[in-house]
């Protein structure tokens, strides 16, 4: 019997998950938010702390293969540093970026009536990573003479007074790879301007590392991270709207592989008796 | 020489960045913030050099009439529609190119990541045995981070789920990573100096007449 | 020609409408994937393929190549030339010719006798970004870190036992590594316990990417429930702005 149960078609499991997701949603199921995690709300009281006007940098290092966790992320940091009339700069180290920043801050700017070019700016993409990074560190408008949209960052107002790292609040890399680190090593290190992070849970093991060395002061994990986020600002997103999705989907799981353990050492119980 | 002057341009590259990290005297300054300049641009074209190996293994499916090659008009195709609007329409919002990204890629792109959820919880099925000590651990810190990253388990009152896996994340999980990181940084410097000092070559590889 | 960019309706159908089904019946296409591979599925991954590799090439035109290169060089060295005033060249753009052919000297790979030509530009970058690498990572990667393990340990309240920890589990995961020396008598208990602490970092690392596939899964579905469905008239209420 119990062969039976572990060797069944996989196609079934891909059905039980597909329901454990689909489900919640049909029923319109939500979840309280849940208890906010300690790294999301430094972010937060970074970005509250910061004076009206300054400059704030997201760096999109993702595209769409991790849109859907970090997209909610952006959106809400979007709505918040707009919504506190701070200036708000997109940049990214890979190709996907740009558009990944279009389409998170154009309806929350539109929301908002804020301007591009003056209340936000996308900087569009440069290649190089480190180097780029190192020049910025030099001078933004020389690394970036043009924004996404071509026009001279020279006579952007968002860009005023905007020189290098010193006169950035806060830099805050959204990414689904390695990017945050290339940022603390050449950007954050050298030149000492706050970061932040907010990355797919997948990565996210790996930079609870530099939050206890200072090197980040925030970091948002994975589709939790948004949905404590939206709470905090105040905005409703797809973050929380998934959250009771992915507890059934874990419970799944969890009693998947339960099964998966019992059916196992079962059937090897009854072998070694054979024998 | 073929190999010679591009090591010593190399290593010139890089000597030069080290000096100006430790001696930023500012007549380096406008050299140093060129040459930035230059390894950026450079990193353009070798960005676009992906498009050749693509090209090629497709026009090679063709005219090998692989079974499927009829695809790989589709891929060909495909590029050449989105290349079009994108270098003569530009890549701004609401363009076409910016509508075949949103409507064709992102769906695409996302979807295909998407279908990992279902191969994952699979594999978790099969293959996730609490065979040994080590594995056991696994499986529990596995277990335990899966409930203290979803709010249901926040009903849960006598016990904190969501604190107790945050730890596990910032304390004894983080000990591991960085250990792992030690090595990892200081494999990066080595194989920096490796590339500095022409020990290592493996990237000017390909291309012949090696050493002369 | 008519500029593309400004068509908003295809007989009479919105743009946006017509996106939002090419998007979910794509997103479809993919998962009928699930049951097995299929000629839908074929098509599908390789138009996606081919857009996203013309959509890098696009980028990199308009937001690496022409600011940076293209627009320079033409107002420092070219227009100043074809107005036959030699003396309004601007040097420190006129100097972008060098990485400009360095750049195409990459192409070089492509062609029998002359790869070793792409060896100079990839030779610099490289060189370049190895200096670049060596002094920050040793600063940000190995001083900042250790810096990070070596906090007071005493007392072991209020966060004392939390950094004794994190020291032991650095020292035994090193110590799991350190294959200089045998694993016999206290290495081989330092690197038991490295194990341990490895596999709490990969059961964490585990915990984490299942909860990351499940949330992709999850926004795939909230674009069909809230954003397709929608357009056949069929509402679940979603989050209002998404």
């Amino acid at each position: 019997m119990w062969e039976k149960l572990l060797y069944f078609d996989r196609r079934i499991i891909f059905l039980l998950i597909g329901a454990a997701v689909l489900i919640p949603f049909l029923t319109q199921w939500t979840l309280p938010h849940g208890k906010i995690t300690a790294t999301t709300q430094s972010l937060f009281d970074a970005i509250e702390q910061l004076p009206v006007g300054t400059p704030v940098m997201i760096s999109f290092d993702y595209g769409p293969s991790s849109m859907p966790e970090v997209e909610p992320m952006a959106k809400a940091l979007a709505y918040h540093i707009l919504s506190r009339n701070l200036r708000l700069m997109a940049v990214t180290l890979v190709i996907t970026g740009p558009q990944m920043a279009d389409r998170a801050i154009i309806p929350v700017a539109k929301q908002l009536g804020k301007k591009y070019g003056k209340d936000w700016v996308n900087l569009g993409f440069k290649p190089g990573g480190a180097v780029l990074l190192t020049q910025m560190g030099e001078s933004i408008k020389r690394a970036y003479p043009t924004d996404a949209r071509n026009n001279p960052t020279i006579k952007l107002p968002v860009m005023t007074g905007v020189e290098n790292y010193d006169d950035i609040g806060l830099v805050v890399d959204l990414a689904s790879s390695g990017a945050p680190t290339t940022w603390i090593v050449y950007a954050h290190d050298p030149y000492r301007v706050n970061m932040a992070a907010g990355v797919t849970a997948v990565e996210a093991v790996d930079y609870y590392k530099f939050l206890q060395t200072g090197q980040l002061i925030g970091l948002l994990n994975g589709l939790k991270g948004a949905a404590e986020y939206e709470f905090l600002v105040g905005r409703k997103g797809f973050g929380k709207l998934g959250m009771a999705s992915q507890s059934v989907a874990h419970l799944l799981i969890i009693v998947l592989v339960i099964i998966g353990n019992i059916g196992y050492f079962t059937i090897e119980r009854h072998r070694s008796r054979r024998r | 020489m073929r190999l010679q002057i591009p090591i010593a341009l190399g290593f010139l590259a890089g000597a030069f960045m080290i000096v100006q990290f430790f001696v930023p005297y500012y007549a380096l300054q406008m050299y140093y913030e060129q040459l930035l300049d230059w390894a950026i641009i450079i990193g353009a074209f070798a960005l676009v050099l992906g498009l050749g190996s693509l090209f090629r293994s497709h026009i090679d499916k063709i005219r090998s009439r692989h079974p499927d090659y009829i695809y790989s008009f589709v891929a060909l195709i495909s590029f050449a529609v989105m290349f079009f609007f994108g270098i003569f329409y530009g890549v701004n919002p609401r363009t076409t190119f910016d509508w075949i990204f949103n409507n064709i890629q992102v769906p695409l792109e996302a979807t295909v990541f998407s279908l990992l959820a279902f191969f994952m919880a699979s594999a978790a099925y099969r293959t996730f045995r609490a065979r040994s000590v080590e594995a056991t651990l696994l499986l529990v810190v596995a277990v335990i981070i899966m409930l203290g990253r979803v709010p249901i388990t926040d009903y849960i009152k006598f016990v904190d789920i969501h604190g107790f896996s945050e730890w596990l994340m910032s304390i004894p999980a983080t000990a591991a990573k960085r250990g792992i990181l030690f090595g990892v940084a200081l494999g990066i410097v080595a194989t920096s100096l490796r590339i500095l000092l022409g020990i290592e070559r493996s990237h000017l590889g390909g291309g012949g007449g090696a050493g002369r | 020609m008519p500029e593309p960019s400004g068509i908003t309706e295809i007989l009479g159908i919105p743009t946006d409408i017509i996106g939002l089904w090419v998007a979910a019946l794509l997103t479809l296409a993919i998962y009928s994937f699930l049951y097995g591979d299929n000629p839908v599925y074929k098509f599908a991954e390789h138009l996606f393929v081919g857009v996203s590799a013309a959509y890098g090439a696009a980028i990199v035109y308009h937001q690496a190549l022409v600011p940076k290169l293209v627009q320079p060089l033409s107002a420092g060295l070219i227009q100043p030339l074809l107005a036959g005033n030699p003396a309004a060249i601007v040097w420190s753009k006129a100097t972008l010719l060098i990485p400009g052919m360095l750049g195409l000297l990459i192409f070089g790979r492509f062609f029998r006798g002359y790869q070793w030509l792409s060896r100079w530009p990839i030779a610099f970058v490289m060189g370049l970004g190895a200096g670049l690498s060596i002094p920050r990572s040793i600063q940000s990667l190995i001083l900042e870190q250790m810096h990070g393990t070596m906090q007071p340990v005493w007392p072991l309240t209020g966060g004392g036992f939390d950094n004794l920890l994190l020291i032991v589990g650095v020292v035994c995961t090193l110590a799991y590594f350190y294959f200089s020396l045998p694993h016999r008598g206290v290495m081989r208990w330092l690197s038991r316990i490295g194990i341990w602490f490895l596999m709490i970092g990969f059961g964490a690392g585990f915990g984490n990417t299942v909860m990351a596939r499940i949330s992709l899964l999850i926004g795939r579905i909230e674009f069909l429930l809230y954003e397709w469905l929608p357009t056949i008239g069929i509402h679940l209420g979603g989050p209002g702005i998404g």
